[in-house]
């Protein structure tokens, strides 16, 4: 055999080798556990189209000046607030402000219902007028919606104790909301007064998912819909700088992101943890389960879920009254947030706990001592827990 | 375009092809030889088909397959002709030149001038540059011919946060001086600028590619304010060229038809360049680092970062230097590049965090080349990337394979 044939077949068998180990060389997909991404199981091939389309808007559209951005908003893409569908960091960090009482619509003449802080080249963004209480709420995860979406009202309102009627000193109301004129209310909502149960936002101001996305196209942007085309620059009306289709594909995709899964369920430390946690009546307001009714979304259907959320709101105290408002709420009452996915946050917030509605708190144990009002029975047990109970605890919380 | 491209090709060839040319410019009368030859003779030094005649004409062509993935995720084997380039090269007179490149892209789906100036000689420090010019900040701008690197992507630092290819409408001068072993070499331009589009685009960064979009750059300023660009070299026969480059100017539309409608707002760009070859290895290193510094409204979002920096580093051994699969002057290579982007550095208003949104990559790789104008390519890249956050990073790697070619 000459030199040159040598050469060649070695050559040969040098790219043949390289194309057949491709598989090999791509980095390991994390464990479906370790992310928040992706789509419920169950869904069909036309809805994982559809899903696909809501996941490019919402994590690779992002908006410009020539495409609508502004002039005033506080992100410019929603992928900037949710990364990797998880919760936001402070850079991202909106503000409320306007409402001080419950039931009074906000003042938008001095720029409620939110602060737009930043502004396209040229223009100013908006500042809160001195005095008026506000609130910062960072940016909440977007996973598993789709299922909190999917439950009855009644299903929420059986936690409820507005009165308190079982003398455990938790309480648990809804929060009742004005609908949008786009609101096209399901067979199981219940409306009182004309108003709906929220249940999406630290205070549940959105009642469903199209209103939660208008709302964040709008404020959170400055992009109007048909929806809602009032520029909340100007609180003018202007054309649409979002079509119709990619809202309902956005809200589609948040619809059948998947619920978070637990890791580490098996863990004895981990057992032990959510034995502490139960017994210390976190799950009083952190319910762990509910069970789906149908759905629209035949992957939504008849599942149970483990959300650790009630959906309403509760009194936290005078620490967590920031002075300002949505809907029917207090000031001092907050929904309670679903645990689900506690334990990915740093992944999704630079590395770091940024937790209760504003990120004030840098730890899970931070945040359980931050509570107060209703939970301030609970959170006196965990600082009274020993380290052994404590540390089982704030591991069962990591593997959500 | 793409009909006055082909109608200029056709008639440059006709024009070579009836020969009623002056015999004295039928000669390769470039005035440095390739020992002399600096990185700002990358444009002028290229490879033709045809080089014994007033018109030359020449390009080079790109392919390769890649198979990449990213966390677990691939889009499986892709084949790509990223681009074909046509240079056409005309003597005027013995100091009077005309160069140009045209590049399609993406298989013809867009088709750009990247260069087309006129060159006059008047002395060799002082030649007058006008046209389409390719701003020389740094090294890869003007040096970007495929086949002569040994990776089948570009460095990421210079496509992805400098633009190359830059060029632009503009003029201005260059010159280089010899002294024994030393070669000194300057280049001063102003042309079109940038625009809006770096600090407000779909890239959602600072990215001063996404003027490259802007099409009318060759036809009209975005703000009336020329950008310039600056390098000096110095080059040593036994050790290596040095290059220190700047670019920049006002980049922001500030004012139209008479009206105020922002701040003027400035674009820097500092880049340092060197290549060498150890003589005791005949190993070749290149490598280039650029530093952008941009004014952004303090006002618009820290997605757009202020400042930004990365570069490469390339290494290149010959391992096989002989005859093979019957090429006389065969050579087989190993390499390797690394490269890495911080596309916003500095930290978050909000807390005080560093300010993610990085990249860094290692790219091994072997080439063959049978001559000195082709050459087969086989690298393995690695990169891991972190969003604005500095979230856990998106890990990517894969094989790459391709060829290119001068014509």
């Amino acid at each position: 055999m000459t030199t040159r044939k040598i050469q060649s077949a070695c050559a040969v068998l040098l790219l043949v080798a390289a194309i057949y180990s491709c598989d090999s060389l791509i980095p390991e997909a994390p464990a479906e556990s370790d992310l928040l991404d992706g789509p419920t199981e169950g869904l069909s091939t036309s809805e994982q189209s559809r899903f696909l389309k809501g996941d490019i808007a919402f994590n690779d559209e992002v908006f410009t000046p020539e495409s609508g951005l502004g002039p005033v908003f506080v992100a410019n893409s929603c992928g900037s607030c949710h990364a990797g569908d998880g919760k936001g960091h402070p850079f991202t960090t909106l503000t409320r402000f306007g409402q001080t009482q419950p039931n009074i619509a906000p003042d938008v003449s001095i720029g409620g219902p939110q602060l737009q802080n930043r502004a396209i080249p040229g223009f100013e963004p908006e500042t809160i007028p001195n005095g008026v209480p506000s609130m910062d709420f960072t940016p909440p995860a977007v996973t598993g919606l789709g299922f909190l979406e999917a439950l009855t009202d009644p299903q929420i309102l059986d936690n409820a104790d507005p009165n308190d009627s079982d003398g455990d000193g938790i309480s648990g109301v809804p929060n009742y909301i004005n609908p949008p004129s786009y609101f096209i209310p399901k067979p199981f909502h219940q409306p009182v007064g004309g108003q709906y149960i929220g249940r999406f936002g630290k205070k549940a101001a959105a009642i469903d998912l199209l209103h939660q996305t208008v709302g964040a196209y709008n404020q959170d942007m400055g992009v109007t819909s048909t929806f809602n085309p009032i520029d909340p620059h100007t609180g003018l009306s202007t054309d649409p700088e979002v079509s119709d289709q990619i809202i309902r594909d956005v809200v589609f995709y948040l619809q059948t992101l998947k619920a978070p899964i637990q890791r580490d369920a098996d863990d004895p430390e981990v057992i032990r943890g959510k034995e502490v946690f139960m017994s210390i009546n976190c799950s009083s307001c952190h319910v762990p389960s509910f069970t789906t009714p149908q759905s629209d979304i035949d992957a939504l259907s008849n599942k149970t879920i483990f959300p650790y959320s009630d959906l309403l709101l509760h009194d936290m105290g005078p620490g967590l009254d920031d002075g300002a408002t949505e809907g029917s709420a207090e000031t001092f009452e907050w929904r309670t947030p679903p645990l689900w996915g506690l334990g990915l946050a740093p992944e999704s917030q630079g590395g770091e706990f940024f937790l209760m509605h504003d990120g004030r708190a840098k730890s899970i144990q931070e945040a359980i001592e931050l509570h107060g009002g209703e939970a301030q029975q609970s959170r006196d047990e965990f600082v009274a827990l020993s380290d052994a109970d404590k540390q089982a605890l704030l591991k069962f919380l990591r593997s959500l | 375009m793409k009909k006055l491209i082909i109608t200029l090709f056709i008639g440059l060839l006709a024009q070579q092809l009836i020969a009623q040319v002056d015999q004295s410019l039928l000669k390769d009368d470039r005035s440095d030889s390739l020992e002399n030859g600096m990185n700002m003779d990358a444009l002028s030094n290229r490879v033709y088909a045809t080089s014994s005649s007033p018109v030359s004409i020449g390009g080079y062509l790109e392919a390769d397959y890649k198979y990449i993935g990213e966390d677990g995720l691939t889009d499986g084997h892709t084949f790509r002709i990223p681009r074909v380039t046509l240079f056409i090269t005309s003597s005027i007179s013995s100091r009077i030149k005309f160069m140009s490149e045209f590049e399609f892209e993406e298989g013809g789906e867009e088709i750009a001038i990247e260069f087309a100036a006129m060159d006059v000689n008047f002395h060799p420090l002082l030649n007058l540059r006008g046209g389409v010019v390719v701003n020389p900040i740094g090294a890869f701008n003007q040096n970007h011919d495929g086949p002569k690197w040994e990776f089948v992507d570009r460095p990421i630092a210079m496509t992805q946060m400098l633009p190359a290819t830059w060029s632009n409408v503009g003029f201005g001068l260059y010159g280089k001086m010899y002294q024994q072993d030393w070669a000194f070499g300057y280049e001063a331009y102003l042309t079109n600028g940038f625009d809006n589009s770096i600090t407000t685009n779909t890239e959602n960064r600072t990215f001063l590619p996404a003027s490259k979009n802007n099409k009318e750059r060759f036809e009209e300023s975005s703000n009336g304010e020329p950008l310039f660009t600056g390098k000096i070299a110095v080059r040593n026969q036994n050790i290596g060229e040095l290059g220190l480059s700047y670019m920049g100017g006002i980049y922001n539309t500030h004012e139209d038809d008479g009206l105020i409608l922002d701040e003027p707002r400035r674009l820097d760009v500092f880049a340092v360049d060197f290549n060498t070859e150890l003589p005791f290895s005949d190993t070749y290193i290149i490598g280039e680092w650029a530093w952008v510094f941009v004014d952004v409204p303090n006002t618009f979002t820290q997605q757009y970062g202020e400042k930004q920096s990365g570069g490469f580093l390339d290494i290149v051994q010959p391992v096989i230097d002989k005859s093979m699969f019957g090429f006389d002057d065969a050579v087989f290579n190993v390499a390797l590049r690394l490269e890495s982007v911080d596309w916003n550095v500095g930290t978050f208003n909000e807390t005080g965090g560093n300010i993610g949104d990085e990249i860094w990559a290692v790219v091994p790789g072997i080439s063959f080349r049978p001559t000195y104008q082709t050459v087969f390519r086989l690298n393995y890249r690695y990169q891991e990337q972190t969003d604005i956050l500095g979230n856990p990073p998106a890990k990517t790697s894969g094989i790459e394979i391709g060829f290119a070619t001068y014509f």
